[in-house]
């Protein structure tokens, strides 16, 4: 038990100085909040379309296309995110 | 050793795993004619095999509607009834629904060409020994979305003649002082945005879910040779997940050629529609 709690405390304090030192590129955090943007856009672009075929079922084809339309283009955002790296190289 | 060391060594921090690389993944060392602009390489190999299945599909496929209309035996067989039923959704529900019947079957060849190149190209991303989609290299999106800029210009310009670039640089009922702002907003994202953001919408998919898939099985093979003891049962979940992605690449294979026909369909749209 004593043992256990010894060697908790050791994963603890080394993780702790492992994430201090954390390494590698800051592409990945920035990527990261690129999401989020396109993320928010295209979730009230979905929910919306869901609350709108509720109300009137018998407009689902068009709604349908007009949601596709409208996430590919906020989608864009997200995919030029991932594609920025590869531009903006050091 | 310590607790976290094993965490640490199995989780592949070490110099065990080698996640994907992306000069390895997409630019694959040359087969024949290296060092030349004829340069094959394996992804060049994948295009020209789905070129020529598709050209094999659509020869058959030609030759049983010409007999059925010579024969006069109109009922299909399985295989005729897949093209059409293929053929008469891009029809149908893109050209048809966005254009009306007139124009939609003027432009038609246009979509169904980009239709079924994008979805023959995106399969072979989860196609056994294959592996690679044919669109995750820019090349080939941009060559089609340039096609497509091409055509929705065309489009406008065999319309409405010099007043088409009026229109889309200068919206009608807005104050003239806002032009200044207006013109180079418009201007971007109707003549740059337009053709950059539809070539690097369906690059940018295939590359991040060929990916995935590398990263998953990549993960599977290294938890399941390179690590000892009960660590080799995350093999199963990292299997289980790359199955998983298979399927949602088989979607987004599907969806991404839809969403392109769909859009070059919308700015023909917008460029044919009168001023408003």
């Amino acid at each position: 038990m004593e043992g256990n709690k010894v060697q908790i405390i050791q994963l603890a304090a080394e993780t702790a100085t492992q994430v201090s030192t954390i390494s590698g590129n800051l592409g990945v955090l920035g990527y990261g909040l690129a999401t989020i943007g396109p993320a928010l856009g295209v979730g009230l672009v979905v929910s919306k379309t869901i609350e709108s075929i509720a109300r009137q079922p018998e407009m689902a084809g068009r709604l349908q296309v007009t949601m596709f339309i409208g996430v590919a283009l906020i989608e864009a955002l997200a995919l030029i995110g991932l594609a920025t790296p590869f531009i903006f190289t050091v | 050793m310590s607790i976290s060391e094993a965490i640490w060594s199995a989780a592949g921090s070490g110099d065990g795993f080698n996640g994907p690389k992306i000069e390895d993944e997409f630019y694959p060392q040359a087969i024949w004619f290296e060092g030349s602009i004829f340069e094959i390489n394996r992804i060049m190999l994948i295009r020209l095999l789905v070129t020529i299945s598709l050209i094999i599909f659509f020869t058959i496929l030609a030759n049983r509607f010409r007999k059925s209309t010579q024969t006069g035996q109109f009922v299909p067989g399985r295989f005729q009834m897949l093209g059409e039923l293929a053929l008469n959704f891009v029809r149908k529900s893109i050209a048809h629904e966005q254009l009306g019947e007139k124009d939609g079957d003027r432009f038609l060849p246009l979509l169904v060409t980009i239709f079924f190149t994008v979805i023959g190209m995106n399969i072979t991303g989860i196609v056994p020994a294959l592996n690679l989609a044919g669109t995750s290299l820019i090349g080939l999106p941009l060559v089609m979305a340039l096609a497509a800029y091409v055509t929705f210009i065309y489009a406008g310009v065999k319309k409405h003649r010099m007043t088409f670039f009026k229109t889309a640089l200068f919206p009608t009922g807005v104050p003239k002082a806002l032009y200044i702002m207006l013109t180079p907003i418009e201007f971007v994202s109707t003549f740059v945005l337009r053709p950059v953001t539809l070539a690097l919408r369906l690059t940018m998919n295939m590359i991040a879910g060929h990916l995935l898939l590398v990263l998953c099985f990549t993960a599977t093979h290294f938890f399941l040779f390179n690590v000892d003891g009960p660590f080799k049962a995350m093999a199963a979940g990292t299997l289980l997940f790359g199955f998983a992605f298979t399927l949602l690449e088989i979607f987004v294979s599907i969806l991404q050629a839809y969403v392109f026909t769909l859009l070059t369909t919308v700015y023909i749209q917008l460029s044919l529609a009168d001023e408003h």
